[in-house]
């Protein structure tokens, strides 16, 4: 559908763009190693289901990883997703019922996931969970938690407004539900030696957000440091800054190419990554690990992915990184 | 409702309502035969396309997921028959899970005490949403989406101001959890398969609303108050009693699935629920219910429920793209809908 749709326009237009769209894509994919199994253990079915939205960038970079890392281990990779806690751990009961090799989850909400978790163990079937819920992942019977500790990711945001003598920052929390979220602010707080206050907005509405941002700059003219929680807000406070008439430096969590780009322009001051590509791979390389060799990483204790403080030295490999969707 | 007006009778003696339809026009003219046709539809493509969705633990899934949307979908089509929306019925769901949990915690008191506040709160609001719609001049889409706006921020606000933080603080290891747990969040095994009692909830409201529905006085008025007003009061029905009642019927469902989400999980997220409103509504659409009132079944808005759970689980059975759910929610609703209308107009025709 897609392809035929991509065809028709082709044919209809007269002229061509010699720099980037699809053809720079196709040739930088082409330019990528070829995807071939590379063990030759048995094909066994790890089934992903995370506490996304519908269309997050952040979670199809977790799932390229994943993806990357499926094809190498001969595994059938399977994706679902659902805000709603509820929902979420229906979906983890649909891949139980399927008898799945493997279940990777994210712990959001734990407390709603404690259930499906159990049933998973009564099943025999090994757990990894990602992203969010180091702290329940042991208790709910997981092999091991992949991610980043988001106090600690919060604590070096703060230290790093620190070292840039700031002195008042908002923290943007996209999504009022999400103890992660929460916990970043918090920890940023805890460590950053100015005033910090929390601005929530709604992350399903773009438009929403930046107008919040605007309004918040204008009635408080001292702040100097705007931290977004999520790539796809950075550019949009950066926006909202310029609007706002405010010299505030935004600074984010996590990355995405218009962030590489903010960082490499000095729109944006710096962004700490906890580099998602890395939870998807890794998770599922460690449930394979355990289904082939019994091999448990982290010792009992979470594998941190991040927090990872890049700036605008590391930008420009960053951008390569982020346009091929793996950063 | 059954609308049995036969041809002219030759028997011009004989009362023309008293006449025996033919069971099988009685049949064409139930408001939930599209969607039994739709979801046996549903059922056959996901038994074919997914070699999971046939086991009885993935058919006890695909019956909870159906069941958590079904107990709000069956007091919505009620309500929906009684010519009214309700948007703010998604939201209330969090409210009452919120109110019972934090209750309890606060007050240090029986689970059971926070879960009975819950009950007289749950209700207040829908007789808030009632009183609201009878006594000012605004149609209810607009009022419940007042009252869906109130309680998103509420929920948000007091949990943030009560618990500091978005989701509340467990109440597990309180006094009358396990027992509450049991009647709300409990499993029942079966042949070695665990079934969820929000399925015997979800039966139970469907048994209850039909029986109110077809064989009592309230039933009519129901219908009557759906199909038009004024016609209504003119002859002597309680407009305004029958509608707040109605709403008060959605703010049961919604504290019954609220007690279930604080049960299953114990602690309670504040932003959760908004968006479900919609989803209620169209499982009572597919399920036969006409936007404008006066026609529809809890059994159809029932079936809506299992065809919405058999395509948001059977989708995850078949290994699909989850992109694409809503896509098909989309054409199913369309489809539903269509089939519905055309059935009603051969029903009809068949007069």
């Amino acid at each position: 559908m897609g392809a035929v749709l991509v065809a028709v326009l082709g044919a209809s237009l007269v002229g061509c763009s010699s720099t980037g769209g699809k053809r720079a894509e196709d040739a930088r994919k082409a330019a990528a190693a070829g995807g071939r199994a590379a063990v030759d253990t048995p094909r066994w079915t790890f089934g992903m289901v995370t506490h996304s939205g519908d269309g997050d960038t952040f979670w199809d970079i977790v799932q390229s990883g994943a993806k990357q890392a499926a094809v190498k281990d001969n595994i059938k990779f399977l994706y679902a997703h659902d805000d709603e806690a509820q929902q979420q751990a229906q979906l983890v009961d649909s891949y139980i019922d399927k008898k799945v090799d493997g279940i990777i989850v994210t712990l959001a909400k734990p407390d709603a996931m404690k259930g499906a978790l159990a049933r998973a163990e009564k099943a025999g079937i090994p757990v990894i969970t990602v992203n969010s819920g180091s702290a329940e992942s042991k208790k709910f019977g997981a092999l091991t938690h992949v991610g980043q500790d988001e106090t600690i990711a919060g604590e070096a945001v703060g230290e790093e407004l620190n070292k840039r003598g700031k002195k008042k920052a908002l923290c943007i929390l996209h999504e009022q539900g999400n103890v992660g979220h929460e916990q970043r602010c918090e920890g940023a707080k805890k460590t950053f030696d100015g005033k910090m206050q929390n601005l929530y907005v709604t992350g399903t509405n773009m438009p929403d957000v930046q107008s919040s941002i605007e309004a918040r700059l204008q009635t408080d003219k001292s702040v100097d440091a705007v931290v977004t929680l999520g790539a796809p807000f950075a550019d949009t406070a950066v926006k909202a800054a310029d609007s706002a008439g405010s010299k505030a430096e935004v600074d984010t969590f996590d990355l995405n190419e218009k962030v590489a780009a903010g960082l490499k322009s000095g729109d944006l001051g710096f962004a700490v990554d906890q580099q998602p590509y890395l939870q998807g791979y890794q998770a599922v390389d460690l449930l394979w690990l355990y289904k082939y060799n019994a091999d448990v990483l982290g010792g009992g204790k979470p594998v941190l992915t991040g927090p990872q403080i890049v700036t605008k030295d590391q930008a420009d490999e960053l951008e390569e990184y982020a346009k091929r969707g793996t950063r | 409702m059954t609308a049995t007006a036969p041809a002219p009778a030759p028997d011009t003696q004989s009362d023309e309502r008293l006449l025996k339809t033919s069971p099988l026009k009685k049949l064409l003219g139930r408001p939930e035969l599209g969607s039994v046709v739709g979801a046996v539809a549903v059922f056959v493509f996901f038994a074919i396309v997914a070699d999971s969705f046939l086991q009885a633990t993935s058919l006890a899934t695909v019956l909870y997921a159906a069941s958590t949307l079904g107990i709000m979908a069956v007091p919505v089509a009620l309500l929906m028959i009684g010519g009214e929306f309700d948007l703010s019925a998604g939201v209330l769901v969090t409210t009452s899970a919120l109110i019972s949990s934090m209750f309890s915690y606060q007050m240090t008191a029986n689970v059971w005490v926070g879960v009975l506040v819950s009950l007289v709160a749950t209700l207040a609001v829908g007789v808030f949403n009632g009183v609201m719609l009878t006594r000012t001049d605004p149609p209810s889409f607009i009022i419940t989406l007042g009252t869906f706006l109130m309680l998103t921020g509420m929920n948000l606000g007091f949990t943030k101001l009560i618990s500091e933080t978005v989701s509340t603080k467990s109440i597990a290891d309180m006094e009358g959890f396990a027992s509450a747990k049991d009647v709300f969040a409990s499993t029942i095994t079966l042949g070695g398969v665990d079934f969820k009692i929000t399925i015997v909830w979800w039966l139970a409201l469907i048994a209850v609303a039909t029986w109110i529905l077809l064989r009592t006085r309230v039933g009519n008025w129901i219908f009557a108050v759906g199909g038009g007003e004024e016609a209504a009061r003119a002859v002597g029905v309680p407009v305004a009693a029958t509608k707040i009642g109605l709403y008060m019927g959605v703010a049961f469902g919604a504290w019954i699935s609220g007690q279930h989400l604080l049960f299953s999980y114990d602690v309670v997220q504040s932003g959760e629920g908004v968006g479900n409103e919609l989803i209620y509504i169209i499982a009572a659409v597919i399920g036969g219910c006409l936007i404008t009132g006066g026609y529809g079944s809890a059994v159809g808005a029932a079936v809506g429920a299992l065809i919405f759970g058999m395509v948001s689980k059977g989708i995850v059975f078949a290994e699909w793209n989850p992109d694409w759910f809503k896509f098909f929610l989309g054409v199913m609703l369309l489809l539903a809908t269509l089939l519905n209308h055309w059935v009603r107009k051969r029903a009809e025709a068949t007069k």
